[in-house]
């Protein structure tokens, strides 16, 4: 029996997600409160000295959270940014916030699917042939030594020069990055079954293939969910990397750009938060269908 | 080769290359397994006795000398499979159900569903697992675990049953209860059994003929003929000549120990 005690429901929800992550949220806020304050007044200051005016404290740190273009914006003020561009856009407005999200998570979702079977095709490779091990590995290691920043142009450009241009080069940019979590994880879990496994497939005189779909794939699920769950992630930092170059009109990425022309620090971060909370329901969401397929696969959860 | 033998082997020789040099597995192996014995490997660790088995399954190749399993390399018995192996764990696969374990060998060797199915269910009542066929392995303790791994051994009918160390995990009620079931099996299928054990009790309850075997290099020290009869049960035990044999087996354990200095 289990040593500690079960909670269930909402209790166990509270305990274990609500009070740890509300906590840690809690303790961003406020710092982000004292920042936005301590890097915001130099500005509020230097303007009532301009102006002549005595600046009373409680003056000087309402105004630090109300500017309009400040150095670090408040919480509140990028609530209500991404609030207005959420919900009170037409979806097909390019000033929707959902319209960029969409745009970008259509790029992300295409690399990652690309990196996955990327990945895959080269994970099966390396495990089932000396060759491809000996010679592949090194390359996908050093791929992945290159800043992401220094290829994104050169892709898009040769892409453009044949042709290509729009949804490929940003998904193409996700499944340079993707592809290796993937490849890595894949390897070693195509190679996790234990010896014993093998003999046993040995035994029955199995082929190659059939030792590869009955025993290394569903081996290497677990593995793959996991793999998969980073990749997703950093699919998605591909497509905004994608979008930066091209000085695109849409997604995530040109919202971080133009932003930052017009020092719009607003717009650059409801545009971060954004993307992280894309990020975080994309990983949930590959946790949950991991979860569904190992529980079908017989796995205690 | 007589008609009824089903192993034998001429001065086999086995050698392994390690970083620490060669390590001499097996050396100067005779011996030959009739059809329908039951032959357990006796030895300490080291001895070579897993080693042994493995070389009949064709796990391991043999670096010196002759070995024929039916007439025929080791290989091509593989290749017939003419053994059902069972390892010193269950290694059932964890996201295979018992049936689906017990259906791996029926798959590969790409039998139809309808026959599979009747073989799965004929095998969980020869090992008595019937009713468990859909539960999942870690849903089930270790002895049975074990006896689903010899069902999936038998589910293809093979000529031979090769059984590693198979209850050493397991505890002493289990494998005396297990014993007896792998006895009742042997008599009902008429499989030859090679087993490996280093428990001296087990190998006198079960065998025909006990190969006991002495380490460094592996070889065989001694071959006592267990003449218990058939129809054994636990009770045999208490026997002046099991406990004869099982004295016989001990002092050959010690000698082949001895003459290694």
């Amino acid at each position: 029996m289990l040593m500690s005690i079960k909670r269930e429901g909402f209790a166990a929800f509270l305990h274990e997600r609500l009070i740890p992550i509300g906590t840690v949220a809690l303790a961003i806020l406020m710092l982000w409160y004292v920042f936005t304050v301590v890097l915001n007044s130099p500005f509020e200051r230097d303007q009532a000295e301009r102006a002549g005016v005595e600046i009373s404290t409680t003056q000087l740190v309402s105004n630090t959270m109300a500017q309009k273009r400040p150095i670090l914006p408040a919480p509140h003020q990028v609530a209500v940014e991404i609030w207005q561009t959420t919900f009170e856009k037409k979806i097909t407005s390019k000033r929707s916030l959902v319209y960029h999200t969409w745009v970008t998570l259509s790029s992300t979702l295409l690399g990652f699917a690309l990196g996955t079977t990327l990945g895959i095709l080269l994970a099966v490779g390396i495990v089932h042939s000396k060759v491809l091990d000996k010679s592949l590995m090194p390359w996908i290691i050093t791929s992945q030594t290159i800043p992401i920043l220094a290829i994104a142009p050169m892709v898009i450009v040769v892409l453009n020069a044949i042709g290509i241009s729009g949804l490929l080069p940003k998904a193409v940019i996700s499944m340079y990055l993707s592809f290796f979590p993937i490849a890595v994880g894949m390897v070693k879990g195509l190679r996790s079954p234990e010896v014993m496994h093998l003999d046993l497939m040995r035994t029955y005189n199995a082929s190659r293939t059939q030792v590869f779909w009955k025993l290394r794939w569903p081996a290497s699920v677990p593995f793959l969910f996991t793999s998969m769950k980073v990749a997703v992630a950093i699919s998605l930092v591909g497509a905004i990397v994608g979008e930066l170059p091209t000085g695109a009109s849409a997604g995530l990425g040109a919202r971080l750009l133009s932003g930052s022309y017009y020092g719009q620090t607003i717009q650059i971060w409801s545009a971060l938060i954004a993307a992280a909370v894309l990020a975080a329901l994309l990983v949930v969401a590959i946790d949950l269908i991991g979860r569904s397929v190992t529980r079908r696969m017989g796995v205690v959860a | 080769m007589a008609d009824n033998t089903v192993i034998q082997t001429n001065n086999l020789d086995l050698t392994f290359e390690t970083n620490d040099g060669p390590v001499h597995a097996l050396k100067g192996i005779d011996l030959t397994i009739n059809r329908g014995e039951f032959v357990s490997f006796i030895g300490p660790s080291g001895c070579g006795k897993t080693t042994l088995l493995r070389v009949i399954a064709d796990l391991e190749k043999p670096t010196g000398g002759d070995i024929q399993v039916n007439g025929m390399t080791p290989e091509e018995a593989r290749m017939k499979r003419a053994y059902g192996y069972v390892f010193q764990a269950a290694a059932l696969y964890p996201w295979r159900t018992i049936g689906g374990n017990i259906s791996l060998p029926l798959e590969v060797m790409g039998m139809p569903k309808a026959e599979r199915e009747a073989l799965i269910k004929k095998n969980l009542e020869l090992v008595n697992l019937d009713g468990f066929e859909h539960k999942f392995p870690w849903q089930l303790s270790g002895g049975m675990q074990q006896r689903a791994s010899i069902a999936r051994a038998l589910s293809f009918d093979p000529d031979m049953l090769l059984m590693d160390e198979p209850f050493g995990a397991l505890d002493e009620i289990v494998r005396d209860y297990l014993n007896e079931q792998l006895l009742e099996l042997w008599a009902k299928t008429k499989k030859t059994v090679v087993f490996v054990t280093h428990s001296i009790p087990e190998a006198v309850f079960l065998s025909t003929k006990i190969v006991v075997m002495s380490p460094r290099p592996g070889r065989i020290h001694e071959i006592i003929d267990c003449d218990l009869g058939d129809n054994r049960t636990l009770d045999i035990r208490e026997t002046p000549r099991f406990i004869e044999i099982a004295h016989q087996v001990r002092e050959g354990l010690k000698l082949g120990h001895a003459d290694e200095h």
